[in-house]
């Protein structure tokens, strides 16, 4: 098929950008670690309480700057609904919902999972600013939808 | 002396048939708009009778599903009756069959979002249930438009036995493309809504696999959008050029991008998934390069369009680098709304790329900004088009006139949509990035200082965003008015129907872009290729299924 030679430049430029941009993602996903949330892991969305971790929601301390926060988020709150960590710290966290789908999302960061039933997904944030941090749900879940949300505190040390 | 219909008489009553339900969507889906706007703005309070995610469920229904297919179907049984010839009585009926079991099942489904048993939204995720009503009228939506379908595919069939060696014209063959594309993504949501949704909510079995289903609705979910763009570019490589005087850039190039568009929007569903468990990094990563490839087709429309428009320009005599620009027809609202419409879809398309990346998704994902982007591409470059196509197709099936007044009225419509759009999707892109989220009722999050930020700010807020509503929402009215006139008070007359030319020096087309079978074939094999090891992962290792919820 006949192409016009500005058009042959367009799309080479065009491919290209694409290409280098495709590689860059995949670079920094597969070679870096920085992948979407996507962890394989299940629960019985119907017994989360009675099924590990989720039978102790809370914050747990692994070393001295890391946590991990399990959390079950439901319709329309998380448990627990606040949780307070250092400054400094790398708090990974543990979310999985004992009724529909919501999400664990931290504004201004790039902490940001949908929470389907059945299946737990992970994130993590290293907190460098103390203050305090809105958690929210960004997935329509119900009438009360927009009263769902936590918070984490970030304390001077 | 009278000139014969540029449509057949009776092909036109069933187009116009779908154009009227088509603006009867539009003007409650915006009446819901503007409402939910000023709520959400924090302006007005609802009363207590009205949910607001009853109303958003409204809105999106009417507008992205009802308002898209049924000026979608209009448009392509008029082009159709236009470039192929007056349909057969039984292709005919066929239209008329499929208009109806769709507008039953719209109404259907309608009437339980009126009666709160479907606030959903139009997404209808698993595990909220509504009434099986709902999922029986979604059902008979799908078939309506199969049935619809049918009627433009029996049309194309016997127009091609008839016509052995030639080329179809470029029309039809993008409205092929167009259904091919509908029927091959809508397979996605007609298999859960049957297999899933139905038997779960009438109660025969207890649970549901939520992310099959979610993984089901995507697959559609992404193609639908090119369901909605494809059309738009109907008017775009055919319409246009005529109205403005000049000739189609490349033939081949035009129908090259359609097939590109059936092989790769299908098989890309999990960038709409990225955040969430249960679909490994790598299928993920796959189908945002499957993704990106939908931009190759973008970019050949974006040259060949801008193409068609210098050569326009030169032809009437324009010279120097821009000197075209100044020839085109600015203050003919056929072309002026869909111009802006393109306009919009520079930063939508960038927009998109950046919602479909595989990290920084993360950003934007559920937050206003993605709202903000799917109101600039649908609600701008696809509606700002289709308003602009029926300047013209309204009064060619009513074999009336669009007046120099309706011209002046359409052009402050579009001149309102733009600056509306402009304030209320400019909005949602920077609360998006400031963390607002989405399809959320008013609410201050317990005064946080974080969402306090969402009301300060001069164009970063919920307010600016309903003003902007308002304004689209005046626009709106303004367009019903002219339809209205366009189709019962214009003057009589001869109306033509623009089917522009391909310019001389283009080559001849190749024959392999006609070669419906082959693309089909390598789109499935796709499509096999991207969701056949991910979906028999979601089955054979699914944790126990969900129960129905009713949380509103």
């Amino acid at each position: 098929m006949h192409l016009h030679r500005y058009e042959k430049y367009w799309l080479i430029f065009g491919v290209g950008t694409l290409v280098v941009f495709l590689s860059i993602i995949g670079f920094t996903a597969f070679a870096h670690g920085h992948h979407p949330p996507s962890h394989m892991a299940t629960v019985d969305a119907q017994n989360v309480k009675g099924s590990a971790p989720f039978d102790e929601p809370g914050l747990k301390q692994i070393d001295k700057n890391t946590y991990e926060a399990t959390i079950i988020a439901m319709t329309f709150g998380y448990e627990p609904n606040k949780i307070t960590v250092p400054k400094g710290s790398t708090v990974r966290f543990q979310v999985t919902s004992q009724d529909v789908v919501h999400s664990f999302t931290i504004p201004m960061t790039n902490v940001n999972m949908m929470i389907t039933p059945g299946h737990i997904n992970q994130s993590e944030h290293t907190f460098k600013e103390a203050g305090s941090y809105l958690v929210l749900c960004n997935e329509y879940c119900g009438i009360g939808h927009q009263h769902m949300q936590m918070e984490i505190e970030v304390t001077e040390e | 002396m009278r000139q014969a219909a540029e449509v057949d008489i009776h092909d036109s009553k069933l187009s116009m048939a779908y154009i009227y339900i088509a603006f009867a969507a539009l003007f409650l889906g915006t009446m819901a708009g503007v409402v939910q706007g000023l709520v959400r703005g924090g302006l007005i309070e609802l009363p207590y009778s009205i949910s607001y995610y009853q109303l958003l469920t409204a809105h999106g229904v009417l507008l992205a599903l009802v308002l898209t297919t049924y000026f979608i179907y209009g448009f392509l049984h008029a082009g159709m009756s236009r470039t192929l010839g007056t349909m057969t009585p039984l292709e005919r009926r066929l239209g008329w069959i499929g208009f109806w079991v769709l507008t039953i099942g719209t109404l259907l489904s309608f009437a339980m979002i009126l009666t709160n048993d479907a606030s959903v939204l139009y997404t209808f995720y698993a595990p909220l249930q509504a009434s099986p009503l709902y999922y029986v009228g979604l059902t008979l939506f799908v078939v309506g438009t199969w049935i619809g379908g049918a009627s433009l595919l029996v049309h194309y069939i016997r127009w091609k036995k008839q016509n052995r060696g030639q080329i179809t014209p470029l029309f039809s063959f993008m409205t092929v493309g167009t259904i091919l594309l509908w029927y091959v993504a809508s397979i996605g949501v007609a298999v859960t809504v049957l297999l899933q949704f139905l038997p779960w909510s009438l109660g025969l079995v207890d649970n549901i696999n939520i992310l099959l289903s979610r993984t089901l609705f995507w697959y559609f979910g992404h193609p639908l959008v090119y369901f909605w763009l494809l059309p738009a570019y109907i008017a775009w490589y055919v319409c246009i050029p005529k109205i403005i005087g000049g000739k189609l850039f490349s033939d081949s190039l035009a129908r090259l991008a359609f097939v590109l568009f059936l092989l790769f929007s299908i098989p890309v569903g999990f960038h709409h998934q990225l955040m969430e468990a249960g679909i490994s990094e790598f299928w993920k990563y796959l189908q945002v390069v499957l993704t990106f490839a939908v931009i190759v087709p973008s970019l050949l429309t974006a040259f060949s369009i801008f193409a068609t428009f210098e050569l326009a320009g030169r032809a009437k005599g324009a010279t120097g680098a821009f000197g075209w620009v100044r020839k085109l027809p600015w203050k003919d609202a056929r072309f002026f709304a869909p111009f802006m419409g393109m306009l919009f879809f520079i930063p939508a398309g960038t927009g998109g790329i950046i919602n479909a990346s595989n990290q920084m998704n993360a950003v934007v994902h559920n937050t206003l900004w993605v709202v903000g982007h799917f109101h600039i591409t649908v609600g701008s470059t696809v509606i700002l088009t289709f308003f602009g196509i029926a300047y013209w197709l309204i009064p060619v099936l009513r074999g009336r006139a669009f007046t120099a007044r309706m011209n002046k009225l359409a052009m402050t419509q579009t001149i309102l949509w733009t600056v509306g759009m402009f304030f209320m999707s400019g909005a949602m892109h920077i609360l998006g990035l400031l963390g607002a989220p989405r399809r959320t009722a008013f609410t201050t999050y317990q005064d946080h200082a974080t969402a306090a930020a969402w009301f300060e700010g001069l164009l970063a807020n919920q307010v600016t965003m309903a003003l902007g509503g308002v304004i689209l929402f005046v626009a709106s009215m303004l367009m019903i008015y002219i339809v209205i006139n366009l189709a019962f008070f214009a003057p009589k007359a001869h109306t033509e129907f623009p089917i522009g030319e391909v310019a001389e020096d283009a080559r001849e087309t190749p024959r392999i872009l006609e070669n419906w079978k082959l693309w089909i074939g390598i789109a499935v094999a796709l499509i096999l290729f991207a969701y056949t090891i991910p979906l028999m992962d979601m089955i054979q290792n699914a944790p126990p299924g969900s129960p129905p919820f009713r949380p509103w």
